[in-house]
């Protein structure tokens, strides 16, 4: 077995892969983005909801992948929930990194920072009201392309 | 154990040739080598032909009126002989020597390609390409206005020959299709589509890189009109492949690449283009993956592709045997008399990365991803697979070893569900 710090599949990571902290979709998201990992097909969406003061009142994720992209976006979204977009702004990639705990090799790097991509894309990603008659997440479209189609 | 006395060859033995294969990782676990369909790893007679050739035979090929190059020259042209011999060509000038299964097709999409395709006309793939089986070709129909159209597969991960038909009209130019899926293993019956394809007037290009290590190419029984290998997936160095198609094919394709080599005379403002095969070979060729390519096929020859391929077949029984044990597991493909040595497969509870990682850490090495077929993972509906490939020098105790190791991986992420 490698390595405490090596371990990817340690009891901490393990937590948030299979129980994981708000996967599933805001009440009233204000902003979102998704993206993937072509390469080995991992996928993140994570909406927001922010407040006027710019502060995150709600954050979700949801998604499909490895343990390592999937227990990454879990663990962001605890840690930036009742933080300020200034907070997230400055998240650099080497915190993410540090967050998730477990060393990784440059391949699987991609993997966490997958979920503090799309997180750095969500901020400026705000959602269009589509219509005032929907309720939660059917009545708020992104306003770029659904990826979530073509998978 | 009777099973072992009646393997149709040793593996034990042949394993003592490659090097690489007494590897151990990981603090003294021994390397379990199951990617041979991403390449296969080189013998030391292979090794030798490569050291040999660097520091007894090498200058530059078809040049120097001087003993080395001569030297150098004579490997060359016997590594090409070899390969004719090896895939039954009928003419040693069909034989052009590229730098892998990639360039060779791009080199029929845009020479035969760019001069025989025109808006309207159709190119039929499958939906089981790997993307350089794929991309050529859909490049091609952007130059030129054409159509890309794809066999589809049924749920067992073989081609529907009855769409095939549909898809055939008098518009189809070419057909381009993969003798073995490099994920599903299966073996795709190349003559009926080349028999389908010819009657509709149409060309047909096998990519042979996943079944020419593994079991007999005959370019005559098949009756195709190209046919693209790769060295490195048949015990060879990385940067040769093959491209073979017929004389009065090539005699009437404008050459690929210019460059030195490809010419009979340069004035400035024109060329004449030198005669097969070094019309399709510009620049240097790679003279000494070449000479390695010659020395693999004498090693597999010495072996005999029927029983490289009846073993390969007991080995993949065991894995989907073994598998199928772990519980769990979904194995993509055809049954087992219609599929080459490749086993992809998902397991249940766990992405196929961490799959490979929890391998790993056993020491076996297996590809997961979407294998460079990105179409193909859509239509089978999911987004990554774990793929184990196997050559000869595999044997049915890593096959075990692959399913304990499964089970514990398994058993890391399903403790925790209780």
């Amino acid at each position: 077995m490698p390595a405490d710090e090596e371990e990817i599949y340690q009891e901490h990571i393990l937590d948030h892969y299979e129980d994981p902290y708000h996967r599933g979709h805001c009440a009233r998201p204000s902003h979102a983005h998704e993206d993937d990992n072509p390469l080995c097909g991992d996928e993140v969406r994570i909406e927001l909801d922010v407040d006027p003061a710019g502060q995150i009142r709600e954050a979700y994720f949801s998604g499909d992948g490895c343990c390592i992209s999937q227990a990454a976006a879990s663990m962001i979204v605890e840690h930036v929930e009742g933080k300020d977009v200034d907070f997230i702004k400055q998240f650099t990639a080497e915190e993410m990194l540090k967050l998730f705990g477990a060393r990784l090799t440059p391949n699987r790097q991609k993997c966490c920072l997958l979920s503090w991509k799309v997180l750095q894309s969500a901020i400026f990603s705000p959602l269009v009201e589509a219509d005032d008659s929907g309720n939660g997440q059917s009545g708020t479209r992104p306003a770029g392309p659904n990826l979530s189609e073509e998978t | 154990m009777d099973a072992l006395a009646t393997l149709p060859l040793d593996p034990q033995a042949l394993r003592a040739d490659f090097p690489i294969l007494s590897t151990t990782i990981h603090d003294n676990v021994p390397l379990v080598y199951l990617d041979s369909a991403a390449t296969t790893q080189r013998p030391r007679q292979v090794i030798a032909a490569i050291v040999d050739t660097y520091e007894r035979h090498y200058a530059n090929v078809h040049r120097g009126i001087h003993w080395l190059s001569d030297q150098s020259t004579d490997l060359f042209e016997e590594a090409r002989e070899s390969v004719r011999a090896f895939i039954n060509a009928p003419a040693r000038e069909e034989v052009i020597f590229t730098h892998g299964t990639t360039e060779s097709i791009n080199l029929v999409a845009r020479s035969w390609g760019d001069a025989n395709v025109r808006t309207g006309d159709e190119i039929i793939a499958t939906v089981m390409e790997h993307h350089s089986n794929l991309v050529p070709w859909q490049q091609l129909a952007e130059r030129s206005g054409a159509v890309l159209r794809h066999i589809p597969i049924d749920d067992n991960g073989e081609l529907i020959l009855d769409e095939f038909d549909k898809l055939l009209s008098e518009r189809t130019r070419l057909v381009a299709v993969s003798a073995v899926s490099n994920v599903l293993g299966t073996i795709n019956p190349i003559e009926e589509i080349v028999r389908r394809a010819h009657a509709a007037g149409a060309l047909v290009l096998v990519d042979a890189a996943q079944s020419a290590a593994h079991m007999p190419t005959d370019v005559q029984r098949w009756n195709a009109d190209f046919v693209a290998i790769s060295g490195h997936k048949m015990l060879a160095p990385t940067g040769v492949g093959v491209l073979w198609s017929r004389r009065e094919l090539l005699d009437a394709m404008p050459p690929f690449l210019g460059g030195g080599s490809m010419i009979r005379r340069v004035k400035l403002d024109s060329f004449e283009p030198a005669d097969l095969p070094a019309k399709f070979e510009a620049g240097t060729p790679p003279i000494v993956p070449a000479i390695g390519l010659g020395a693999a096929i004498d090693y597999i020859n010495a072996i005999g592709l029927e029983k490289i391929h009846a073993y390969e077949q007991i080995l993949t029984r065991r894995a989907h045997d073994v598998l199928a044990d772990v519980g769990g597991v979904k194995i993509f493909g055809p049954p087992l008399e219609n599929k080459a040595g490749i086993v992809s497969f998902t397991v249940e509870g766990v992405h196929a990365h961490d799959v490979a990682q929890l391998l790993d850490r056993q020491g076996i090495a297996v590809r997961a991803g979407h294998h460079c077929t990105m179409p193909l993972h859509k239509r089978l509906g999911v987004t990554a697979t774990a793929r184990v490939s196997f050559y000869f020098y595999n044997t049915l105790d890593e096959i075990d070893l692959l399913g304990r190791a499964l089970a514990d991986a398994k058993g890391v992420f399903r403790r925790r569900k209780a």
